[in-house]
């Protein structure tokens, strides 16, 4: 093999005839079709939504106008009903979520943790339009008849406490996500507080802390990056969950300020118009909503992954 | 002791007992929402769920076999263009990656699974339905496909990765090349974790329904084939409890609880398998 490498084709058939380059070549071809679908699936985006992007413009995000009869498109309603269900969803999520992850990485028998985070787990696993049926045969009632007429007698004087109840809304939708986007906010959480070296624990500890103070000023900020970013990563499922709540929204395209108000999100009016839309500016409008969900959704998946990355790095870095 | 002491730990007794509030809630919550389901689901299933089409609206009676089926054939559509193309990109990334395009590849398959499924229906309706001009199981598993391929791909990765570097090592060593090194060290090696990988990432696109909705479309009948509007269960269970019916709210919750049942032991199983698989390996 003291002969200087051939040129051109023949170097080529050389390379190839030793198996690795094919085999490389075809496994690259296969990687290569996950960036081709990707980039096929903006560019399908951005091409099938140029109708509406030529003519309302940026205007499109800022009208709460929806009327495909005199054929106004306006992106509003829908994203203030996906940011709205979504911030319910996390007000009640993280504290739950974390309070939970906390018990299971600090306290708990490793036992009862690994079971427990065993069974959390699962719940992540159930499909979402399961949690629809559930949503909407039970929660619903029970937040008609007991959780919103509560809520009303006793903070009725706010704004979003008040005006007609009817169990579909943005809280009921809210709730639902809450408990989807759970099991993300504890998991992942509950790995970055296992993260936490001992001794942060224990030097805490030694210097008179109770066991409370040790956990809430030694090592939740320790693992704060990772926390955040099991909220950003629940967010940006909240954002993007379709079908349990396009079953409990209540498909009203206006703007309420009351939690118990119908309302709508991106992804459930895709779902419930995108098969009946008529007329090409129609479909296309909605294909844009879709353009903005997913923008929506990959900018807060950046971020909670740039924070988990973070964390992990520095956590290795330390001795 | 004085007071600020007491309080304090008062104060930490307090806290730590509402974080095991908390995690008891979180199970609590999964325990009622599947008992309910299957206590619902278990009194409306009966045997015509399995074996009969659907009834036209109102009427009593019938059940999903047209769905059952339709739902399979989506899936194994989805399977057999997903794991394959999902498993061969997880090869590249843990063994050929180089260090640009490797990162561009692992990074666009975080997106495409961080994508809300609703927008892969919209993807899929773009290339596949509107120049075919209608519904089909074709559309409908091109659109798990595109689900399932990051998941495979990651997955796999993740458990390749794994497989010790000495392993590699000496399969080199013994003359062995880098593609028969692969084949038959390597993935022998991570197959249990590949498998299980593949295994959940099946039961996940299992349960989807946003991607199906204006992809597979829905039909009262039979299936004509791949290229024909098909009937799948999560969007079955979707318009049927969305529905103003009694009898079409009680078939809701008996294919809710069959799709979950199917999703969760499979889950289940996957898990037990890897967790033993460990344990061995230890």
């Amino acid at each position: 093999m003291s002969a200087p490498p051939p040129a051109g084709a023949r170097a080529l058939f050389l390379r190839l005839r030793s198996g690795d380059e094919v085999a490389r070549l075809i496994t690259l071809a296969f990687a290569s079709s996950i960036l081709l679908v990707t980039v096929g699936l903006v560019y399908q985006l951005w091409v099938t939504s140029s109708l509406p992007r030529h003519k309302f413009g940026f205007g499109f995000l800022t009208s709460s106008m929806w009327n495909p009869v005199t054929g106004q498109f306006g992106a509003l309603p829908f994203i203030y009903g996906t940011v709205f269900t979504s911030a319910i969803a996390l007000l009640i999520s993280v504290p739950l979520g974390v309070g939970a992850a906390i018990f299971l990485a600090e306290l708990a028998p490793p036992r009862i943790s690994s079971t427990f985070t065993f069974f959390i787990e699962l719940l992540a696993a159930v499909p979402s339009v399961i949690f629809g049926v559930l949503a909407i045969f039970t929660l619903v009632p029970l937040m008609r008849d007991y959780v919103e007429p509560f809520l009303k007698k006793t903070l009725g004087g706010l704004p979003i406490f008040s005006g007609p109840v009817f169990g579909f809304g943005y809280l009921t939708a809210g709730v639902i996500l809450a408990i989807m986007t759970l099991p993300f906010v504890i998991s992942i959480s509950r790995e970055a507080l296992l993260e936490v070296p001992t001794e942060q624990r224990e030097a805490a500890l030694a210097l008179g802390a109770t066991r409370w103070e040790s956990t809430w000023q030694a090592v939740v900020p320790y693992a704060r990056l990772g926390i955040f970013g099991s909220i950003f990563l629940g967010l940006a499922r909240a954002l993007g969950e379709t079908m349990a709540v396009t079953m409990v929204i209540g498909n009203d395209p206006t703007i309420h300020a009351s939690l118990f108000a119908p309302g709508y999100t991106i992804a459930a009016i895709i779902a419930n118009e995108f098969s009946e839309a008529t007329g090409d500016l129609y479909l296309q409008s909605l294909v844009e909503l879709g353009l903005v969900l997913f923008l929506l959704t990959i900018v807060i998946n950046a971020l909670a992954r740039l924070l988990i990355i973070a964390t992990t790095r520095r956590g290795s870095a330390q001795p | 002791m004085t007071l600020r002491n007491r309080w304090r730990k008062t104060l930490s007794y307090v806290m730590l007992s509402l974080t095991g509030v908390c995690a008891l809630v979180a199970v609590c919550i999964l325990f009622l929402m599947l008992g309910y389901l299957v206590y619902n689901g278990w009194r409306s299933v009966d045997w015509d769920f399995f074996t009969k089409l659907p009834k036209s609206p109102g009427e009593t009676g019938g059940g999903m076999a047209n769905a059952i089926v339709g739902s399979f054939q989506i899936i194994l559509l989805a399977t057999v263009i997903g794991l394959p193309v999902g498993f061969m990109a997880g090869i590249y990334l843990s063994e050929f990656g180089g260090k640009t395009f490797a990162f561009l590849v692992r990074y666009m398959a975080d997106l495409l699974n961080g994508v809300p499924s609703i927008v892969i229906g919209i993807f899929a309706y773009a290339v596949i339905v509107i120049p075919m001009h209608v519904n089909s199981a074709l559309a409908g598993g091109f659109a798990l496909a595109v689900m399932l391929v990051p998941i495979t791909a990651r997955s796999t990765e993740q458990f390749m990765s794994s497989v010790p570097q000495t392993l590699r090592e000496g399969a080199l060593a013994l003359g062995a090349s880098k593609w028969k090194t692969i084949a038959t060290v390597v993935v022998p090696a991570a197959y249990r974790g590949i498998a299980t990988g593949m295994i959940l990432g099946v039961a996940r696109i299992a349960g989807e329904t946003a991607p199906l909705l204006f992809t597979s479309g829905n039909n009262a009948y039979m299936s004509g084939g791949f290229t024909q509007p098909t009937a799948s269960l999560p969007v079955m269970i979707f318009l049927r409890a969305t529905a103003p019916y009694e009898d079409w709210h009680r078939q809701a919750w008996a294919a809710g609880m069959v799709l979950l049942l199917l999703v969760l032991l499979v889950n289940i199983a996957a898990r037990l398998i890897l967790s033993r698989g460990i344990a061995v390996q230890k």
